[in-house]
């Protein structure tokens, strides 16, 4: 009798629509309004790539030592240096960082011994050619410079 | 494939099939609506995973393996981080192995859970999809803190772990896991006791244990099938005989109980979990292991429990910095084949939920 009942009042399919219901309330509202709303990244997160430099000088922090660029599985990372006769090292020239195949794995990052080498928090590196992923040693330093259009 | 007859008919589910999950074609043949045979075609998402190993150091490889089953790519990294520790003879450290326990059952978590989002929209229900994305973000959020990518973590290394664990991170686990429990309980509300749910899955799909051995199927699948067969009970790994936990088993190896094997197994997860948090040694959490890996000449197999079965790695060594060869024993690629036998006889709408009961992901079928 309790079954038939059960099965007559649909109770089994009101339960699952009290769950419905009772997510109806305001705080359980989980979506993210992006873009307006910035979703916060961790400090930690993998993202754009940035070559850092000196807060004061503004001079490179990179030693030129290449271990990233041997580091990375992609082989992405092309390291241009000269010896520079005067000090006995080696002075970044210029430095490319493929973005579209890099898969933000950080090892390059763990692999720097001066942490020159940074994956930031940026995550938004949308582009709309494929070269613009390629970034050069302005672009990681400076960040990148989205394309302009006119409306 | 042999001559049709006059009510046969020839049906391509897939690839771009929404359910399922990746791009599978399966090619029906169709009485009616009984299925007569299943034949799947895989291949798609194939990017030569092995191949690539070959070409790379031991190191430069790890971020590759999240990239397959990349649902649970925690616990990819995990089954390649111990076969390469095992060619050197290196044991991870108490802390990093306390680590990565909690981490892989998180992944357990999150697996399953989208697991349960999709299985469900497959089959009708939309609603519980929404709750289970809900519930996984926090996961993927405790990821993102720890290691800095949500997804395709690499959050492991060879010998340890590459980061130490975050300020606050035992407090969110503990968090998640105590408000995690009344949700799925809030899951078995809106579906186990769903007459149109019990009734869709019952008996749909049904293996017995012995075919599952045959076909050589583990994970949910199996124990749903009355095999209590788990590989962190059976041969337990990093640090797994610590922990007191069961393994969900039901005997008629039907839709249903594979679901119910799932969500107890979630339960579990939080339980082992628990345990592993409210303890993580002090200490390194990076073994001694050289910095250029170069294990000696020799082969290791090493499989652990995915969250969708038994997945394995076996590397040969030729005494240099790259493999010379390894092979991956995907679970969901095993898995697959019992699809044919699963589905036989069965109605084209149940061949979607059989799919999606399998808990396949394409980018580990195809490799
Ligand atoms: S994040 Fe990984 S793939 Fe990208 S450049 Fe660094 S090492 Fe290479
Ligand atoms: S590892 Fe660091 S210091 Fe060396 S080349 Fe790369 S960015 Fe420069």
């Amino acid at each position: 009798m309790k079954r038939f009942l059960r099965r007559f009042l649909l109770l089994d399919l009101l339960e699952g629509l009290w769950v419905t219901f009772r997510h109806q309330s305001p705080d359980q509202i989980a979506t993210e309004q992006y873009p307006s709303e910035r979703p916060a990244v961790s400090e930690r997160y993998r993202g754009a790539p940035r070559l850092n430099v000196h807060p004061e000088t503004q001079e490179t922090l990179c030693i030129s030592c290449n271990l990233c660029a041997v580091a990375c599985p992609e082989n992405l990372i092309v390291v241009g240096s000269v010896r520079n006769p005067e000090t006995k090292r080696k002075d970044l020239v210029h430095f490319t960082y493929d973005l579209s195949r890099c898969m933000f794995c950080g090892l390059c990052e763990d692999a720097c011994p001066v942490d020159a080498l940074e994956l930031t928090q940026d995550f938004e590196l949308a582009s709309y050619t494929r070269e613009g992923l390629i970034w050069d040693r302005q672009a990681l330093e400076e960040g990148p410079r989205p394309t302009q259009y006119r409306q | 494939m042999t001559a049709l007859d006059g009510n046969e008919m020839v049906l391509n589910m897939g690839p771009q099939h929404p359910s399922t999950h990746g791009v599978l074609r399966i090619v029906l043949k169709l009485d009616g609506e009984r299925v007569k045979s299943t034949d799947c075609i895989i291949g798609y998402l194939h990017r030569g995973v092995e191949k690539i190993a070959e070409n790379r150091t031991y190191t430069q490889f790890a971020p590759y393996v999240d990239r397959m089953d990349y649902l649970a790519a925690v616990s990819n990294g995990l089954g390649y981080c111990l076969a390469v520790e095992k060619l050197l003879n290196a044991v991870a450290t108490p802390r990093a192995q306390a680590v990565r326990v909690i981490l892989t059952e998180l992944n357990r978590i999150a697996s399953h859970l989208l697991w349960l989002g999709t299985h469900a929209l497959d089959i009708g229900a939309i609603t519980p999809l929404f709750y289970t994305l809900r519930e996984r973000e926090a996961v993927l959020k405790i990821f993102e803190n720890y290691c800095g990518a949500r997804l395709t973590t690499h959050a492991f290394r060879i010998g340890g772990l590459q980061y130490e664990l975050y300020e606050g991170f035992e407090r969110e686990v503990e968090s998640f896991c105590g408000q995690f429990l009344g949700k799925v309980d809030e899951y078995e509300e809106l579906l186990s006791g769903n007459r149109i749910w019990r009734e869709r899955l019952r008996g749909v799909g049904v293996i017995d244990a012995a075919t599952c051995k045959q076909y050589g199927v583990t994970g949910p699948v199996l124990r749903a099938a009355g095999v209590g067969w788990d590989l962190r009970k059976a041969q337990p790994y990093s640090g797994y005989e610590q922990y007191e936990f069961d393994v969900p088993v039901r005997t008629s190896g039907d839709t249903l109980d594979r679901y119910f094997v799932r969500l107890d197994e979630m339960r579990e997860s939080v339980r082992i979990i628990r345990q592993a948090v409210a303890n993580i040694p002090a200490g390194p959490i990076m073994a001694k292991v050289p910095k250029v890996i170069k294990p000696a000449v020799g082969e290791a197999y090493v499989s652990i429990e995915a969250p969708k079965g038994e997945l394995g790695y076996f590397i040969v060594s030729d005494g240099t910095t790259q493999p010379y060869r390894l092979r991956v024993r995907p679970p969901s690629f095993v898995n697959l084949q019992a699809l044919g036998h699963m589905a036989q006889g069965a109605l084209v709408a149940d061949v979607v939920a059989i799919i999606g009961t399998i808990d396949i992901v394409l980018g580990e079928v195809d490799r």
